[in-house]
């Protein structure tokens, strides 16, 4: 634990220096959280406004079965929350990344692998620390940011069915269970790739693709074809899960010692 | 302390790895405990190779080594618990101060006493009074020194020193050296890879000269005499050429010539020889100036090894 503790130390001491980093950490917390509440304050005049049916709203077909009895205010707001949902999905898998791809390639472009390969630390405590470094803060802010949001719509005006919406499981899971999920995955993905580059700009760049498969899934759900049930969400969470395994179980795999001295260049 | 039969390392090389790169062949070697052992080859001899496999960096191809007691290959975490290394480029965390580096290490070694081995370590070296600045500002003799540190902090029985003063100005390069003294009077086991071969000479027990296998290895002393035997070079006023065949009788004369107005003699035992010499020279009505040894640094020695070893392959 002492070694993990170590690196963990060692990672943010060093990264939380990096402007890049630091920029990360902030803005997509507040841009991510501010979005929707916006959303909501500018679409939500109240439940009792014009109670047209939500089939007038004009939201795409697909997604007005989701909408059940709510009207077309409520279901519009449903609508712009489902994506928001996705969006602050980015908070998970993006700081990890830039933190880990970060902490790599840093340790590559001062040589310092080798001294600390000479000591006593076992490989799995290396990863091990190197990857809760990203991981914590990637978990703790998307927490975090979602606490600020629920406490921010608090001070708007919601319906009944909109606010349930927003308590209901599908946005709990997705926070508390897919946000670590995808964090573990970013930190991974960011790992295997920052040990192929050395450049942190073109880590982070590469690293970022990890975000595709989200947008792609946020393009679905703007088209109205897939709506963010609490099926969806336990498809989700199951599937990252695997590949999070995976992910993981690679690493140990990958990464042995002589791997990481002579390979990481 | 260090123990090794016949390691080799094997590199694949290429795009696809088929190509074989041996660094090093076959490497026996056995260094004592307290002893200062230079490791001395060209660049690219495969000595850094050799130090990373003997610290359980990288795995030997074939062959087996025991560190401070430790099999190398089985128990690869006691071996790095009890060596200390100075890499070749001893990275640093360049944002983050001396004292902070020394932390980090101290706990990844398990030192005991974190703050008390950082601050032994940093007043040792002299870095007492920057010791909150980041490493980032150092030059490059406080960083060595700093890496110097770093290897030691864990007070391990045997230290690796790859290249300890490549790249520093003589006065950097001297106190790096001094330190090293100093540790060799505490009964430390230093391994150090040089191409100065001054130092070497100066600092190590027994040197090794190397390029990818062991070409030689021995006190620099009798390097020194198993190549060369010893010159004796007499100064004289005048030189008749008629004394070099009558020297060249005398006993224990390998080799006489003339330089200048120098005899220069070639001989076993200068103890035994320059009695008798001196005496011929007086009897004959030669006029002695000086009398001295020609020495042959290391250096002349080392060359000489590495050209003979060079063969047609480089
Ligand atoms: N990870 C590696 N992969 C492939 N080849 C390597 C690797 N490390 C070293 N080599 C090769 O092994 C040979 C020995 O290299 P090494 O670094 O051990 O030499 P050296 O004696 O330390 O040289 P120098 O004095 O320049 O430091 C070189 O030909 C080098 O290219
Ligand atoms: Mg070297």
């Amino acid at each position: 634990m002492r070694h993990i503790r170590t690196i963990i130390d060692k990672e943010w001491a060093e990264v939380f220096k990096n402007r890049m980093v630091i920029m990360t950490m902030a803005l997509l917390p507040l841009l991510f959280t501010a979005i929707p509440l916006l959303m909501l304050a500018f679409t939500g005049n109240g439940s009792q406004s014009v109670d047209l049916p939500a089939q007038s709203s004009g939201l795409p077909a697909g997604f007005l079965a989701a909408c059940e009895d709510m009207n077309a205010n409520e279901c519009m707001q449903v609508y712009l929350l489902n994506q928001s949902m996705l969006m602050f999905m980015m908070m998970p898998l993006m700081i990890p990344t830039t933190i880990a791809a970060y902490s790599i390639v840093g340790e590559k472009t001062t040589r310092s692998l080798e001294p600390l390969l000479a000591t006593p630390i076992t490989t799995l405590e290396l990863l091990a620390g190197k990857s809760l470094a990203a991981f914590i803060p990637g978990v703790l802010i998307t927490y975090g940011a979602y606490a600020v949001f629920l406490i921010g719509t608090h001070f708007l005006k919601i319906s009944a069915a909109v606010r349930a919406y927003l308590l209901s499981p599908v946005w709990f899971l997705g926070i508390l269970l897919l946000g670590p999920l995808l964090a573990v995955i970013g930190t991974m993905f960011a790992i295997f790739i920052s040990s192929r580059v050395s450049d942190p700009r073109v880590a982070e760049q590469l690293s970022g693709l990890v975000i595709l498969p989200l947008m792609l899934v946020l393009g679905i759900v703007l088209a109205g074809l897939l709506v963010i049930n609490l099926w969806f969400m336990l498809i989700s969470i199951l599937v990252c899960a695997l590949v999070a395994y995976a992910l993981l179980h690679l690493g140990t795999i990958v990464f042995d010692r002589e791997n990481i001295l002579t390979k990481w260049k | 302390m260090i123990k090794t039969q016949k390691i080799s390392k094997t590199f694949r090389i290429g795009k696809k790895g088929q190509t074989e790169l041996q660094a090093v062949q076959n490497l026996t070697l056995e260094v004592d405990k307290g002893e200062v052992f230079g490791f001395l080859g060209p660049n690219g001899a495969g000595k850094t190779t050799t130090v990373r496999m003997l610290t359980a960096l990288i795995r030997p191809s074939t062959g087996q080594a025991q560190i401070a007691g430790y099999e190398l290959g089985k128990q690869d975490t006691e071996i790095r618990r009890n060596v200390g290394i100075l890499t070749e480029s001893p990275g640093m965390y360049e944002r983050l101060s001396a004292e902070k580096n020394l932390t980090i290490f101290a706990n990844l070694y398990d030192v005991p006493d974190v703050a008390q081995a950082v601050n032994k370590y940093l007043s040792m070296l002299g870095l007492w009074e920057r010791r909150y600045d980041a490493v980032g500002s150092f030059s490059k003799g406080m960083r060595q020194k700093l890496a110097v540190a770093r290897a030691l902090i864990h007070e391990p029985q045997i230290l690796f020193l790859d290249e300890p003063t490549t790249g520093l100005d003589p006065e950097a390069a001297k106190t790096v050296r001094n330190f090293i003294e100093e540790l060799k009077t505490q009964g430390r086991t230093i391994f150090m890879t040089t191409h100065n071969l001054d130092e070497a000479e100066r600092l190590c027990d027994r040197v090794g000269i190397f390029r990818q296998q062991l070409l030689t290895l021995d006190t620099p002393a009798n390097l020194r005499k198993q190549l060369f035997g010893r010159k004796v070079v007499f100064h004289l006023r005048e030189v008749n050429p008629i004394w070099v065949e009558e020297v060249s009788k005398l006993d224990g004369i390998s080799h006489v010539e003339i330089v200048e107005n120098k005899l220069v003699v070639s001989m076993q035992d200068p103890e035994q020889s320059n009695p008798i010499i001196i005496q011929y020279l007086v009897g004959v009505g030669a006029q002695i100036l000086f009398v001295g040894e020609l020495r042959h640094s290391l250096e002349q020695i080392y060359l000489e090894m590495v050209k003979t070893s060079q063969g047609g392959s480089l």
